[in-house]
């Protein structure tokens, strides 16, 4: 596997499920960082197979409940003076607010205009979501995440 | 407590405060004239986005026969709506006038965002497009409770188009909360209750439940009947319209069958489900449930008021 030098103070992301490393990239904008980014993809991993790796050299500010929501199986290890102070196992949230919107042309937020966007974990099994104002479950598929 | 609260959704309510709203419906039956001036001086708005003249009707003459005073529009076109305002605009501005709200809108979950933007004055759902309509569930609950006396152990037949009939499911999640009811669902294949009623409410729930294709093979059993329509776009295939149509109308024939204190219920309005002949019979109900419909929203309206009589 490829070396990439151990951070000094920033915040590693690890066990994200394979692909979606980019999406997460994307979503910190981490794509217009001054600091030093690694971005690992595919490493092997014992337990899922394959994972992305993001390494951040930079203590940025980072919404887990959004984060728990692209990607429930992400571990976040906070480092400072090249210690661990943190680690913290994301899961799904119970509540997404202003992340995903509604795809339901039925639904009143289609029209309304200062309504924020909720939705609500209906089956953590299923990793599903309902718009909190008409019920339909979100899809993805019709609409990337964030 | 129900009052200051907001009715968007029939789930909303626990089954004691359903209770509590549906004991004071039945108060009002007994004596309507104790509760004449419950209201007085207070100001409903219906706010109909869309017509529905049965419902905004039955709102309008609960609050006049409590004593209160109505204000409102009952389409889009007549209302600063129709000028782009928003309903969070317009509930705020109502809001300055008004004491408590009934709101009928095409968009789903249109009602939810009516109670977001209300600070003091309870909003009624009266419709948010095909999503809920809980004033309707809580008048079928008082026709059943008025009628039969209970809410519980009850076997429950809901008849014609199970799948896109919004009433037909807020009735089954909200029976299936009191003790002791079953289900018989009787529809053709392609009209049978959505899965997540079929899974999530009654397997999950552990609700005995059958289902069937004909009226005529289900009907011995029931204590309650509630007809919904079937349209005919609604079939994917016309030769299974034309073997099964005959089967989601009520007629004399088919109730001979059905017990002696069975309720037949229907939300109104009728086209052909139900034959004229059954209008007469004791069996049929669905024209007194439009008067429990208003007795219904008089008890809400108190009880979300907070006023006594
Ligand atoms: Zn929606």
């Amino acid at each position: 596997m490829m070396t990439i030098n151990a951070i000094k103070k920033g915040i590693v992301i690890d066990h994200i499920t394979a692909g979606r490393g980019i999406r997460i990239f994307k979503y910190l904008g981490l794509d217009k960082a001054k600091f030093t980014v690694a971005f690992i993809m595919n490493v092997p991993s014992v337990k899922m197979g394959t994972k992305d790796i993001l390494k951040i050299e930079n203590v940025i500010d980072i919404d887990y409940t959004v984060l728990g929501f692209i990607d429930p199986n992400i571990t976040i290890t906070v480092i400072d003076e090249e210690k661990v102070i943190k680690k913290i196992k994301l899961s799904l949230p119970d509540r997404v607010e202003g992340v995903i919107s509604c795809s339901n042309p039925r639904c009143i937020t289609s029209i309304e205009q200062e309504v924020v966007q909720r939705f609500y974990l209906s089956d953590r099994k299923r990793a599903t979501y309902r718009c909190e104002y008409c019920d339909e479950i979100y899809s993805p598929k019709a609409q990337e995440p964030v | 407590m129900l009052k200051g609260r907001h009715l968007i959704d029939p789930m909303d309510l626990s089954i004691e405060e359903i209770d509590e709203v549906l004991e004071l419906a039945q108060r009002i039956i007994r004596e309507p004239e104790r509760f004449s001036s419950a209201c007085r001086g207070r100001i409903l708005a219906t706010l109909f986005y869309e017509p529905s003249t049965r419902t905004r009707l039955s709102f309008e003459t609960a609050m006049l026969r409590l004593g209160g005073e109505v204000i409102g529009f009952s389409e889009a076109s007549s209302s600063s709506a129709s000028k782009g305002e928003s309903v969070a605009d317009t509930i705020r501005t109502v809001e300055c006038y008004a004491d408590i709200a009934a709101m009928r809108h095409p968009k789903e979950g249109s009602a939810r965002v009516a109670a977001a933007n209300s600070r003091t004055m309870p909003v009624i759902n009266a419709g948010d497009g095909g999503h809920h309509h809980p004033t309707q569930t809580l008048t079928d609950l008082l026709t059943i409770r008025e009628l039969k006396g209970t809410l519980e152990d009850l076997t429950v037949g809901l008849c014609g188009d199970l799948k896109f009939g919004r009433t037909v499911h807020s009735l089954i999640k909200t029976l299936a909360r009191f003790r002791g009811n079953s289900f018989t669902l009787i529809s053709p294949p392609e009209l049978k209750v959505p899965d997540y009623i079929r899974d999530e409410v009654l397997a999950r729930g552990g609700i005995p439940f059958v289902e069937y294709e004909r009226l005529e093979n289900a009907i011995a059993s029931l204590d309650i009947l509630y007809m919904t329509r079937v349209q005919r776009e609604r079939f994917f295939n016309e030769d299974d319209y034309l073997r099964l149509k005959n089967s989601y109308i009520l007629d004399a024939e088919k109730l001979k069958k059905a017990k002696s204190d069975m309720i037949v219920l229907h939300p109104l309005p009728r086209v052909n489900e139900i034959a004229v002949e059954v209008d007469s019979d004791p069996r049929a109900a669905y024209f007194r449930q439009a008067k429990y419909g208003m007795y219904v929203r008089m008890a809400l309206i108190m009880k979300l008021l907070g006023v006594e009589a």
